[in-house]
């Protein structure tokens, strides 16, 4: 209870200092949730058409191995010398392209943006426990993106060692121009980057702990707030990790370190490095890489969790089994990274103990496909654009979970390791997955970040753009890897086998360019309606959660009076018994006598009294049928 | 709104501009069918540059009309909800209708799709495995396909119908069900059940793989094969059947591989340009690397393992097929086992490969006896050796050592 009067001071405070806002506070060095989390959106936006620019880049050359395209020179100069992209600046492409879309996209562009918008609103806090770390957070983000993105102005070009940048390619100039300076500036941004999101993470737990609403106890709090709370921990946990990596590669780069370098021979040229282990850095990146993949698909099932109840007008199914299955998603995602390892000469008897652990994680992850079926089936679907991207997640959730088996097989891993197989199934599951889960939710709460509503038609021609071209971008790639075609490569004509995928290849560059296109539907959308779209009504989508109680103009604290009390959990959609299809939270009981069901008032026996004497003095409507 | 002034008071414009696109289309699409022909035989040709950059113009101008069209299609579609509405009808298109008709028609032709792939894309896959565990893993392997082929098709059949079926309606209510714990425990154990199947099998197999027990009377064949930029360097073990020492810090020019030839047993080991191995009898192949991580990866084989500076792993496989064999059953007389790279090691890394050849005993045989040592004069001084008497008697020296192989190998070849 303290924590509420706590909140209502603050809010008092900020009402008094309303008026000094200047635009450097409210634009641009703002310790407004909402506003950070727009700023984290935008950049994410952009980062992320960066990142689909430069994967457009090595597919056409995938494509068109053969052919000269002038304007790649006009763009790239030196690195696309005769309009043609050179090998070291195609690895540098698929390694900026990865690293943008997993860290700045889909980790900040989507936690970023998300857990700060509707951490605050969702569970009743007038802003984040820290908003000065908040903006911290933020800003670190920018400059890591700014470093990122500067690598490209480098004369020996961007880190070119694959996303992953395992050492000693990383970690020695001399075996790929990229590990120089562009590597370098690779460190420094991961670095600040990890910095950002541990900001950001320490700020989404301890505001989901301590500064939720009266009546909001966990088991009350909608599943992207339990999403983003596992979420951030997760991040809390495996960062730093990372960092303890980065650091050590920064030493054997620059200070004659050999944590990871040993018995190294280029031509004749023996380096004294000595007793370090090129492994060493495999354990530690993946201890990070593992959890970092659920830190990016989380949120996104959280998000769509939300958005299919809301559209279906119905409750989640299983409110409680998706909240354990996040739950053991979280905790078994520390102990499954050395399936990224199975073919690294790691110790076979650990390939076994990873495959098991790895191949339980499919468990949780079925239940929650399962649970989201539940959901639909005999529901009242409104396909807003939210709701279309929700359902793509869903399918690209299992498409490219039910991959996973197969990679997460260490026997079957043998062979499937570092192929195109590997390629497909990242990509479906946890980069179109995640990235619908992300669109679902910009779609989703625009109106509440702008208040403003987007253009749905042009929502819907987005949807099937991408979704179609995501499917004929990906699905054939899986049986390139299912014929022995290595990832990272640079051209298919030195092997004789790979030829006959040249034209799968020109097929899915061209796919590629049609989904980026499509992303113009989106892109025109979503900064047109900012200051041309609709104004947003006070709940568009009719949903149960805290943040449509808000106004739609926004104010700093969120709520003008008292933070709303809760009393309910949030998927009261369709209740029998109701005149409407849904139940704010911030209802009471006591004014849904009609619809209350047994199991509502958690055993409060005098509730339940209550309750018995005024169905006995109602009888029943017809459609009130007991469900349990 | 700007647009639609621009859309509906400049239609002419949009139309001319239209038809010059598609003009130009034509246009162009001669012009690239005549650059083609003429530069086909001339590789670069400036002609065809300026077709290109052309093209870039274009196809932008393309996308440029495509987007007026949409908005014109936009456009139309308000008009006509717009009258709808002030004449007091209703609403003019069903969206959640139009969606979910399209759901439906995207798992039907998704369906279609995913045969095709299976039937035509999965047709040009590696053959069945030439490997004794490879064959495993394939079993393996279509196990799994036909589990999660079955699951997939079957989640996505329950999606989209739901889609479909469940469109809104206002006349209709959703069932509020917000769980059921029987269904949960099975949809739980049900999967759970499945992977532990998956799991087992897995595990057994991957045990088989890599814990092998060495039999005395087929003992594995040892090969080294260390990874450079981008190269394989291989060393077949020689008389001793004994791959000897390597110890970086004694690379040279002259010992690429830093070959220890202290250690007896690397003196008559032996360097060979392809990887050949006899078939049906079990090679363990040695892995090392020079410079970065590199993957010695054998797809036909089933076989991968990273090679890591540092540090030496092993895999252990038989070849079941010849080369010929392969040809004769493939159909295809160019065929050849490949040996390639798949961990990213630098921009030669699309290009790092070695021949490998599956052969009879007696082949294989006759082709170590010709392979070249490792040892040669050079290193013998370097390492204090006694240098063959004359350089005469070097032939005779390796005519020896070739002897004392087919002595080694041929008494291992009844036990096949």
């Amino acid at each position: 209870m303290s924590t509420i009067a706590i909140h209502d001071t603050h809010h008092d405070h900020h009402d008094h200092g309303h008026h000094k806002e200047t635009f450097l506070t409210k634009y641009i060095f703002s310790q407004d949730h909402k506003m950070i989390a727009k700023q984290f959106l935008i950049t994410g936006i952009i980062m992320a058409v960066i990142a689909m620019g430069l994967s457009i880049l090595f597919r056409i050359q995938l494509a068109w191995p053969d052919k000269s395209f002038p304007f790649l020179e006009t763009f790239l100069g030196k690195w696309a010398e005769g309009g043609r992209i050179k090998p070291d600046f195609y690895l540098a492409l698929v390694t900026i392209h990865g690293t943008i879309m997993v860290f700045f996209v889909l980790t900040a562009g989507l936690s970023g943006t998300f857990s700060n918008l509707l951490i605050p609103l969702q569970v009743g806090a007038r802003d984040m426990a820290s908003p000065f770390l908040n903006m911290l957070s933020y800003w670190f983000f920018f400059m890591a993106c700014v470093i990122m993105m500067g690598s490209f102005f480098v004369q020996t070009g961007p880190a070119s060692a694959g996303w992953t940048v395992y050492p000693p390619l990383s970690a020695l100039p001399k075996a790929v121009t990229g590990s120089g300076f562009g590597m370098t500036l690779w460190l420094i941004s991961m670095v600040l980057f990890v910095a950002s999101s541990l900001m950001g993470g320490i700020n989404y737990v301890s505001t989901i702990l301590n500064m939720r609403t009266k009546g909001m106890d966990l088991w009350k709090m909608p599943l992207p707030i339990w999403a983003f709370f596992l979420t951030a921990i997760l991040g809390i946990l495996s960062f730093p990790v990372l960092v303890a990596g980065v650091v050590l590669l920064v030493f054997d780069r620059s200070f004659g370190t050999s944590f990871y370098l040993s018995d190294i021979v280029f031509g004749t040229q023996i380096l004294p490095n000595e007793g370090g282990s090129p492994i060493l850095w495999q354990h530690l990146f993946w201890f990070l890489g593992h959890p970092e993949v659920y830190i990016v698909i989380m949120p996104a099932l959280g998000i769509s969790s939300e958005v299919i109840s809301v559209n279906a007008r119905k409750p989640i199914f299983g409110y409680h089994a998706m909240v354990y299955s996040l739950i053991g998603i979280t905790v078994l995602s520390f102990i499954v990274w050395g399936h990224h390892m199975f073919v690294t000469g790691m110790n076979p008897l650990l390939g076994g103990v990873f495959m098991i652990t790895t191949l339980i994680i499919a468990v949780p992850s079925a239940v929650k496909t399962f649970n989201y079926l539940a959901t639909l089936w005999r529901g009242n679907i409104r396909f807003t654009p939210a709701m279309l991207f929700a359902i793509g997640l869903v399918s690209f959730f299992i498409s490219g979970g039910l991959t996973g088996i197969f990679l997460g097989n260490a026997s079957l891993d043998i062979n499937l390791h570092d192929t195109y197989f590997v390629v497909a199934h990242f990509h479906l599951v946890m980069g179109s997955a995640a990235i619908f889960g992300m669109l679902a939710g910009v779609y989703h709460w625009y109106p509440k970040m702008f208040g403003r509503m987007m253009n749905a038609k042009l929502g819907y021609l987005h949807f099937w753009l991408t979704f179609i071209s995501a499917y004929l971008v990906f699905f054939p790639l899986h049986f390139l890897g299912l014929d022995g075609v290595p990832r990272r490569y640079y051209v298919f004509t030195e092997f004789e086998f790979m030829r006959k995928w040249l034209t799968v290849n020109t097929f899915v560059t061209w796919a590629a360019i049609l989904g980026a296109l499509a992303q113009v539907a989106f892109l025109w959308n979503f900064f047109y309606s900012i200051f041309k779209g609709k104004r947003a009504p006070q709940n568009p989508w009719e949903a149960n959660t805290l943040e449509w109680t808000t106004p739609v103009e926004h104010l700093h604290g969120n709520w003008p009076g008292e933070i709303p009390t809760v009393y309910r959990w949030p998927y009261d959609y369709s209740k029998p018994g109701h005149d409407e299809d849904f139940i704010p939270q911030t209802i009471p009981f006591s004014q849904t006598m009609s619809s209350n069901l047994p199991h509502d008032f958690e055993g409060n026996e005098e509730a339940e009294r209550i309750q018995r004497e005024w169905d006995a003095q109602n009888p029943p409507a017809e459609q009130r049928t007991p469900q349990h | 709104m700007s647009l639609i002034k621009v859309i509906g008071n400049k239609k002419t414009v949009v139309l001319t501009a239209l038809s010059t696109a598609f003009a130009s289309a034509s246009v162009f699409a001669q012009e690239a069918a005549v650059s083609a022909t003429t530069t086909a035989n001339t590789p670069e040709a400036k002609v065809d540059m300026d077709a290109v950059y052309k093209s870039v113009i274009f196809y932008s101008l393309i996308f440029l009309s495509f987007c007026l069209f949409v908005a014109i299609v936009g456009r139309a579609i308000k008009v006509y909800e717009l009258t709808r509405e002030v004449q007091g009808k209703p609403a003019a298109i069903n969206w959640n209708k139009v969606n979910a008709s399209l759901f439906a028609l995207f798992l039907l032709i998704g369906l279609y799709g995913v045969y095709w792939e299976y039937t035509v894309h999965g047709s040009m896959l590696l053959p069945d495995a030439s490997s004794e565990h490879g064959r495993k893993i394939d079993e393996m392997f279509n196990l799994t396909l036909i589990i999660t082929t079955i699951v997939f098709i079957a989640t996505h059949i329950a999606l989209f119908a739901f889609a479909y079926f469940y469109k809104h309606s206002a006349k209709r209510k959703a069932y509020f069900y917000p769980h059921n714990n029987t269904i949960e425990k099975i949809w739980t154990i049900a999967p759970a059940l499945v992977l532990t199947v998956l799991v087992l099998m897995g595990f057994l197999t991957w045990r088989s793989i890599f814990y092998k027990t060495e039999d005395p009377n087929n003992k594995a064949l040892q090969v080294e094969v260390i990874s450079e930029q981008f190269a394989w360097q291989i060393r077949y073990p020689g008389a001793d059947g004994i791959v000897g020492d390597r110890n970086y810090k004694l690379t040279t020019g002259a010992n690429v591989l830093g070959i220890d030839f202290k250690d007896k047993r690397s003196r008559d080991d032996q360097m060979a340009d392809e990887l050949w191995l006899p078939v049906n009898k079990p090679v363990k192949v040695i892995l090392g690397s020079k410079d970065v991580i590199h993957s010695f990866y054998l797809p036909h084989f089933r076989v991968q393992l990273n090679t890591v500076p540092g540090m030496r792993t092993y895999f252990e496989f038989t070849p079941t097929a010849t080369t010929q064999q392969m040809r004769e059953k493939l159909n295809d007389p160019s065929f050849e086992y490949v040996l390639l790279c798949s961990k990213i090691c630098g921009q030669g890394h699309y290009n790092m490969q070695k021949r490998v050849r599956v052969v009879t005993e007696e082949e294989y045989a006759e082709w170590i006896k010709q392979q070249p040592q490792w040892l040669n004069d050079d290193l013998r001084k370097a390492f204090n050796l006694p240098v063959s008497a004359t350089p005469a008697a070097a032939p005779a020296a390796a005519a020896d050592t070739t002897a004392q192989d087919s002595m080694k190998v041929n008494p291992q070849a009844p036990t096949i």
